[in-house]
């Protein structure tokens, strides 16, 4: 039965080992084992930046954890969901939780459809190319605090936007009154972050068949129907992509509302959930519940992502 | 003849487009110029008399802007110079050399772009403000950008594009990896590494949670934070707050729109790269 000696000196294996020499040794190391220390400072700063902090939120929202002298030690103990009953209890996170879902509503399909329209226009032969690509996408790459300047000039009660409007002007005006400071804290947002999305959709708008919107012509489709039923399913990875971003990047609202609506007002009407997590975690010195929020925020943002990408990518199976 | 017609009306509406999203930066040109703010619709357009540089002069009074711009300047630099030296030995290392845990690494690199890093700011915050003291300081500022993970995907990317008979002959000739990476590979990915500074570029440049979060010394706060807090506190009691407020957005926001503008063709070509094939 068993034909091979009962038992296989060891010595043996690691003799023919090294007599294959760096053969075997590169089967394990790989065949240029240097790009290990090419990639440590890499790996290094991904583990301190994002993979330490991320368990130390995690710790902290379990835990009663408060700021202290650097070198301290101090007694913390596990208080398991003490602060989740705290934050989801407190009005001003449900609030801010609200707010980002109002947010959600209004940016992620006026992007979708601005960007999808701006794109599709743009893809077609036509003058100015270039000048439209760019100015599209000036807003994103200026600086936020910059352009919340203008805005706040734009959107004051007595601003040119008002003055435009006339009789038509809301009072309260846009960022002062509780019914339009978020609608329009995601308008502008929208407006920020457009270019961004435009660019995405113009690459995936290339990789859709000619043959498609030719076959779609022959068999008498408009320019409607041919971009409905040819370049709107076209594109659906792209719209997967745009409204996952757009999501994430709304949950992770802070300047916007930290500026524009003078930190989240009026009376919290625009304060997004960072915003508290902010004031509760660094201005009121509680780390483990504004690290509480956060868990959360992440939470219900994959959750939403989930969700969304079933309903977007249905047909992408 | 029948294709015409429409796209006349797509111009129309592209150009209505255009007008919506540069018109505030008109605007704000034209406000931090003003002498008394002009909210009216008449202000959009330029008056010879209501012209004046008095803005750019109360905003660098109030928030120093030399200094400012030399913060923004250090801390997005560090950021630059950490991605140029670790994001390249990275993505050299992804694209061209074989060894254990590549595929790893590359799964954390994509892993990490999940995680959003406003939650990583009160750990963050804890850890470099309360633990290692580096409060008010350009490595607390830097630290958390130090690798643009995008870049190092640029980076792997073009290193990828090269020819393996390449990286042969120089193995063959007997050259040492940091060899073949600085002498052969580097040379010919010269627009990667323009590229990865340009969109390194705008990140620290327009940041405000990080650094306004650790900077409370006003010497200290790049532009972005200390324009920030100019709007939120000073701007209440200076005589034209709009003004110097706009002449501040303006100096903060030309440097990057700038090297957009000049540089438009490579930002486009990497969105498509990195947006879609990634």
């Amino acid at each position: 039965m068993n034909r091979r000696p009962p038992t296989v000196p060891k010595p043996a294996r690691n003799a023919r080992l090294t007599a294959r020499g760096p053969g075997a040794l590169s089967a394990v190391l790989g065949k240029q084992p240097i790009g290990t220390a090419f990639v440590t400072p890499y790996v290094v700063f991904l583990a301190a930046i994002f993979a330490y902090p991320l368990g130390f939120a995690v710790y902290m929202s379990f835990h009663d954890y408060f700021f202290t002298a650097p070198g301290a030690t101090v007694d913390r103990p596990f208080v398991g969901f003490a602060n989740y009953v705290t934050v989801l209890t407190d009005p001003a996170v449900q609030r801010s939780f609200v707010n980002v879902g109002i947010f959600l509503l209004i940016n992620v399909p006026l992007t979708v459809v601005l960007s999808l329209g701006l794109a599709n226009a743009l893809n077609a032969a036509i003058r100015w190319r270039t000048f439209f690509r760019v100015s599209y996408y000036v807003p994103y790459v200026a600086a936020s605090v910059a352009v919340v300047g203008v805005w706040l000039f734009l959107f004051n009660s007595n601003g040119l936007v008002n003055s435009v409007l006339g009789p038509l002007a809301p009072d309260p005006s846009w960022l002062v009154n509780s019914k339009l400071a978020m609608p329009t804290v995601a308008l502008y947002v929208t407006w920020k972050q457009l270019g961004f999305f435009i660019l995405l959709y113009l690459a995936a708008l290339q990789n859709v068949s000619k043959d498609l919107y030719e076959a779609a012509a022959v068999d008498g489709a408009g320019r409607l129907n041919s971009f409905l039923n040819v370049t709107v399913p076209g594109v659906r990875p792209a719209t997967t992509l745009v409204v996952l971003v757009a999501t994430v990047t709304g949950a992770n609202l802070f300047t916007e509302p930290y500026l524009l609506t003078g930190g989240g007002g009026p009376d919290g009407a625009s304060a997004s959930p960072v915003l508290i997590m902010y004031q509760r975690g660094i201005e009121q010195g509680k780390p483990d519940v504004g690290s509480a929020i956060g868990v959360l925020l992440v939470i219900g943002v994959l959750l939403l992502a989930v969700v969304e990408r079933r309903f977007v990518g249905k047909e992408e199976q | 003849m029948r294709k015409l017609l429409p796209n006349q009306g797509r111009f129309i509406a592209l150009l209505a487009g255009a007008f919506v999203f540069l018109f505030p930066f008109y605007y704000m040109l034209i406000g931090s110029l003003q002498t008394e703010p002009d909210p009216s619709v008449k202000g959009a357009f330029p008056s010879p008399g209501n012209l004046t540089g008095h803005n750019y002069l109360e905003i660098d009074a109030a928030i120093n802007l030399g200094r400012s711009l030399l913060n923004s300047g250090i801390f997005t630099g560090g950021v630059i110079l950490g991605t140029l030296l670790f994001g390249v030995l990275a993505g050299y290392a992804l694209a061209r050399l074989q060894f254990r845990g590549r595929s790893a690494v590359f799964g954390l690199m994509l892993l990490i772009q999940v995680i959003p890093f406003q939650l990583l700011t009160i750990p963050l915050y804890v850890m470099i403000v309360r633990s290692y003291g580096l409060a008010d300081s350009y490595l607390g500022m830097i630290a958390p950008f130090a690798i643009n993970s995008i870049a190092v995907f640029v980076f792997r990317q073009y290193f990828l594009q090269l020819p393996q008979e390449l990286f042969d002959a120089a193995r063959v000739d007997g050259a040492t990896e940091l060899n073949i990476l600085w002498r052969i590979a580097v040379p010919l990915v010269r627009p990667a590494l323009l590229t990865g500074v340009l969109l390194t570029f705008i990140g620290p440049w327009n940041e405000f949670l990080w650094p306004f979060l650790i900077t409370k010394q006003q010497n200290l706060q790049p532009l972005a934070v200390s324009l920030s807090n100019y709007l939120t506190t000073v701007s209440a009691r200076a005589a034209n707050p709009f003004g110097a407020l706009l002449a501040g957005a303006c100096v903060l926001a030309v440097p990057a729109v700038t090297l957009f503008i000049i540089f438009q063709r490579r930002f486009i070509s990497t969105s498509l790269d990195s947006g879609i094939k990634g």
